[in-house]
């Protein structure tokens, strides 16, 4: 994308007001997408975004500056803008010599999306509509949305690294409407990995859409969820945004260094119930999470946060790990080369446990049983965290039984934890996400086996 | 109709969306929407600059109609190859499009826009060094607004300067420019082994218009009044909604009447026009004319003019939003709603929503209130409504209300109800309207009946 010698040059004006360290980061991406509405193919939309975000690091400040000009004049300018915001008290020339090296995933892309005909993708979308209201006449209306991105990111710095990757991530989700007697109601299926085309070799598309409608159907027979707490029992796969909120972003090192996380000083102590064991892991291979380096250059990790309950670790960026005087754990991402990369989760999940998921739900007495979880948020300073449940039932008597209307879940992190009183032995990943935080959204992924969770309480509005 | 753009700058915007719309073949329609901006964000933490950030941006989003098809393209930069392969990639995808009889672009409709600049130059010149002090004077006064403040997540200055243009082939033209600028703190507090955090925040058009100490104040109060929160047990409640909370209610209901989410059967209110929908002590409006909004403009995203759109008055519902194709498959002119960026196609939405003042202040409404809650914070909007069936659902952080005054803190609880429900149960609004960063302007409403969720 440029060429050594420049970055060399670019990176050496960055560093000439005295800065102590210095980063190009380069960004050339290609979106694609295509969306189905109403019965009809509304539209394609091709974008491009190419640019570069020029950082310089003094003390405690940071300089930042980016530009969509990728020229050797262009690179200096937004070099000198950064440099100056971030001025150092010394000075004088500083010679970077880059030293480049390769990021590696583990797997290739079969299938480049940029080289699959148009005419492919939109068939997918007829096909998943027409199979979605095939599903029945309560489906009154249906939504696809195909989308593929290409992107190929180029980082240098002034400790010499020198790195480029090019990842390709491919999306796909059925939403759909049922309306009966008491209203509308609404499913959704959605999957996203870092692969290419070859997505559709994994996935029946007719089957998603029949999934979504089902969903849609199912809740037109929903009774409004119960208020208060009882037990929950979560569902493989579910959704482990349970643990992206209840403990993952308060793991995040820049939080924590600021006083704003509730795991503050907690490395080493027992936070959650034995058994719990909860990964980090930008190498899980093709999932939406994956990375093969972050967006600081640095290769992507498998990093265990919570062991058997004990908290091992946070997770780190670059900036904050250099004031540790660690390495980071491949968590500084960023949501394109306009932003300041930060500490971000990646694929974040809940290792399996040993019990069966029927027997699960059997020794529950009465509580929820969330199959599907929709987003979530938390506070991470007090630990209180909200999920969405977008297909849950009843349990009675051991037995899943009535359908429930969607709502929120609301915890706290610490609390749940130490609640966790089953897991089941059928791990898998769930839904593609994106993560928000001040503003930026990236990519992730999370996973949990079916677990029950002691106590939660539910914002339904049934007594 | 003759428009004089505000300035050099919007008009060689202008004059670049024109040049675009020009290469217009003679079987279809082309459309160029160009936006150019210039931002810095200083970040302050610790009494130092965590970080300054500065940047031009700007974009072009390329819409092209051919046989009632409709296909686009975007680049984040106006190189001139990057334009060329933009319109190139619109024009081949189109065809993969299925056609619409209503897919089109705007046509102008004779309507003037209503004149509107409250561009001011002084934010883009103001100088980097005074932004700094901005910043570190915000996180030094939220520091010393109470010993329990143990820091400051984070204290912003932003400013942002653009212009747009937008310009097609049947004739459409138009230019804007805006300015603003705001601060924001999130303050951290501490007492014992309980932290809480809360924001405060101002905007204004010009730095002048910055009043940091409100912005300190509510940051400090908001994060050191919570200690002590709990759960309080499952029960039937009325709430209090202060003017930015009351806004979001009020959000949630202008996103459901876009004539895109009726026509398609997404909207719970799709086939109640003339009905009482809500209490008649509710009148919405969405008028980006109204220059108090931050959100006011000449022209939506489709170059027509901004006008005022009633939605409800007096609790009936009056019409819904329209872009130009949503409105030509309803039967009914474009209410100049097409809200979008570069790189997304024009969409129907609210652009400056307002609720009508009610009578009475923040303090008298509370004084009526027997037990309720005061929302202080609402978490997991977007996992918690569903704007087809109505469904809400979220977590809050607030205060009781006993006796007609503000009581114990109370925390790790939901409300839930309907948006249909919600509306019908307004029993008062305030007169005390508030004009909020993100546009919309509202008064303090009280709500009854939601179900609370506790311990």
């Amino acid at each position: 994308m440029i060429e050594q010698s420049v970055l060399e040059e670019v990176l050496g004006v960055a560093m000439r007001t005295g800065g102590e360290f210095a980063e190009v980061f380069a960004e050339d991406r290609r979106n694609a997408s295509a969306v189905l509405d109403d019965g009809r193919v509304e539209e394609l939309t091709s974008g491009r975004d190419r640019g570069a975000g020029i950082r310089v690091v003094v003390g405690d400040t940071t300089g930042f500056a980016h530009t969509a000009d990728l020229t050797e004049a262009g690179l200096i300018a937004a070099a000198e803008a950064a440099a100056a915001a971030a001025r150092g008290g010394g000075g004088g020339t500083n010679v970077v010599a880059l030293d480049r090296r390769s990021a590696s995933r583990g797997y290739d892309i079969e299938t480049y999306p940029g080289n699959v005909p148009k005419a492919r993708k939109v068939e997918l979308l007829g096909r998943a509509n027409d199979a979605a209201r095939a599903v029945g006449g309560a489906i009154s209306q249906v939504s696809v949305s195909y989308g593929d991105n290409r992107r190929h990111i180029l980082v240098a710095n002034s400790d010499g690294l020198f790195v480029e990757d090019d990842t390709v991530r491919t999306f796909f989700a059925v939403s759909c409407v049922a309306t009966g007697d008491a209203g509308m109601q609404t499913g959704r299926e959605s999957v996203g990995h870092t692969i290419g085309f070859e997505m559709f070799d994994m996935y029946d598309v007719d089957q998603l859409a029949r999934n979504a409608a089902d969903r849609a159907l199912t809740k037109l027979a929903a009774r409004p969820a119960p208020s208060g707490q009882m037990p929950v029992v979560i569902g493989s796969g579910g959704g482990g945004v349970l643990f992206h909120e209840a403990c993952g972003h308060g793991l995040e090192a820049d939080l924590v260094a600021k006083g704003a996380s509730v795991f503050r000083g907690r490395v080493g102590q027992q936070v959650a119930s034995k058994g719990v064991t909860v990964v980090d892991d930008g190498t899980m291979e093709r999932e939406w999470g994956n990375i093969a380096v972050d967006d600081e250059g640095n290769p992507a990790q498998r990093n265990v946060l919570i062991e058997d309950g004990v908290l091992t670790d946070y997770m780190w960026d670059h900036l904050r790990a250099r004031k540790e005087g660690r390495r980071s754990s491949g968590n500084g991402r960023r949501q394109s080369y306009q932003n300041l990369p930060m500490v971000r989760m990646t694929n974040t999940y809940l290792l399996a446990g040993e019990e069966d998921p029927e027997s699960i739900i059997a020794s529950t007495p009465k509580g929820v049983y969330v199959k599907h979880l929709g987003g979530g948020q938390v506070n991470t300073a007090t630990g209180d965290f909200v999920f969405g449940m977008t297909e849950a039932y009843l349990i009675e008597d051991g037995k899943i039984t009535e359908p429930l209307r969607e709502g929120n879940l609301i915890g706290n992190g610490p609390e749940v934890l130490q609640r966790i009183d089953a897991l089941g032995n059928d791990f898998a990943m769930g839904p593609p996400g994106t993560c928000g935080k001040d503003g930026q959204g990236v990519p992730v992924g999370d996973g949990v086996p079916t677990l029950r969770v002691s106590s939660l309480t539910i914002g339904g509005t049934a007594a | 109709m003759s428009f004089e753009p505000p300035d050099q700058e919007s008009a060689d915007l202008l004059a670049l969306a024109q040049s675009v719309a020009a290469k217009a073949n003679a079987s279809e329609q082309v459309e160029a929407f160009v936006e150019r901006s210039s931002y810095t964000t200083v970040r302050a933490h610790g009494g130092e600059v965590e970080s300054f950030t500065s940047a031009v941006s700007a974009g072009i989003g390329i819409r092209v109609v051919s046989d009632h098809r409709q296909g686009f393209a975007w680049a984040r930069t106006l190189e001139a190859d990057a334009i060329a392969d933009a319109l190139a990639e619109a024009r081949d995808n189109a065809p993969f499009a299925e056609p619409d009889e209503w897919v089109g672009l705007a046509e102008p409709d004779g309507i003037a826009p209503v004149p509107f600049d409250a561009f001011d130059p002084s934010v883009a010149s103001m100088p980097a060094s005074q932004k700094i002090d901005l910043a570190l004077e915000l996180e030094q006064m939220v520091r010393d607004g109470d010993p329990r403040i143990t820091g400051v997540r984070v204290a912003t200055f932003s400013d942002s300067s653009s212009r747009f243009a937008v310009a097609t082939s049947t004739g459409i033209a138009g230019a804007g420019r805006g300015a603003w600028c705001s601060m924001s703190a999130l303050a951290l507090a501490e007492d014992g082994d309980e932290t809480y955090t809360g924001g405060g925040s101002t905007v204004g058009f010009r730095p002048e218009d910055l009043d940091l100490a409100e912005a300190a104040d509510d940051a400090v109060l908001r994060a050191t009044r919570l200690f002590g929160a709990k759960p309080v047990p499952s029960q039937r409640v009325t709430i209090i909604l202060e003017p930015r909370m009351a806004a979001t209610i009020a959000s949630l209901l202008g996103s459901t009447l876009t004539g895109e989410r009726v026509l398609k059967g997404r909207s719970p209110f799709g086939d109640r026009i003339g009905e009482a929908i809500a209490s008649p002590m509710l009148t919405l409006v969405d008028d980006p004319t109204d220059h108090r909004s931050y959100a006011a403009d000449m022209f939506d995203g489709e170059g027509l003019a901004c006008r005022r759109n009633q939605l409800v008055v007096d609790g009936v519902l009056q019409g819904f939003l329209y872009d130009s194709a949503s409105g030509r498959r309803a039967g009914r002119p474009s209410t100049g709603s097409a809200v979008r960026g570069v790189s997304s196609t024009p969409a129907v939405g609210c652009q400056a929503l307002a609720v009508a003042p009610g009578a009475g202040s923040f303090d008298s409404l509370l004084a009526d209130i027997d037990t309720g809650v005061y929302l202080q914070t609402m978490t997991g909007l977007h996992s918690g409504v569903n704007l087809v069936s109505g469904d809400i659902s979220v977590g809050i952080e607030g205060l009781m209300v006993r006796n007609g005054q503000l009581a114990e803190p109370v925390r790790e609880v939901t409300i839930a109800s309907t948006l249909q429900r919600m509306l019908l149960d307004i029993v008062a609004i305030g007169a005390d309207v508030e004009w909020l960063p993100g546009g919309t302007g509202c008064p303090t409403m009280v709500i009854a009946d939601l179900s609370l969720g506790g311990s």
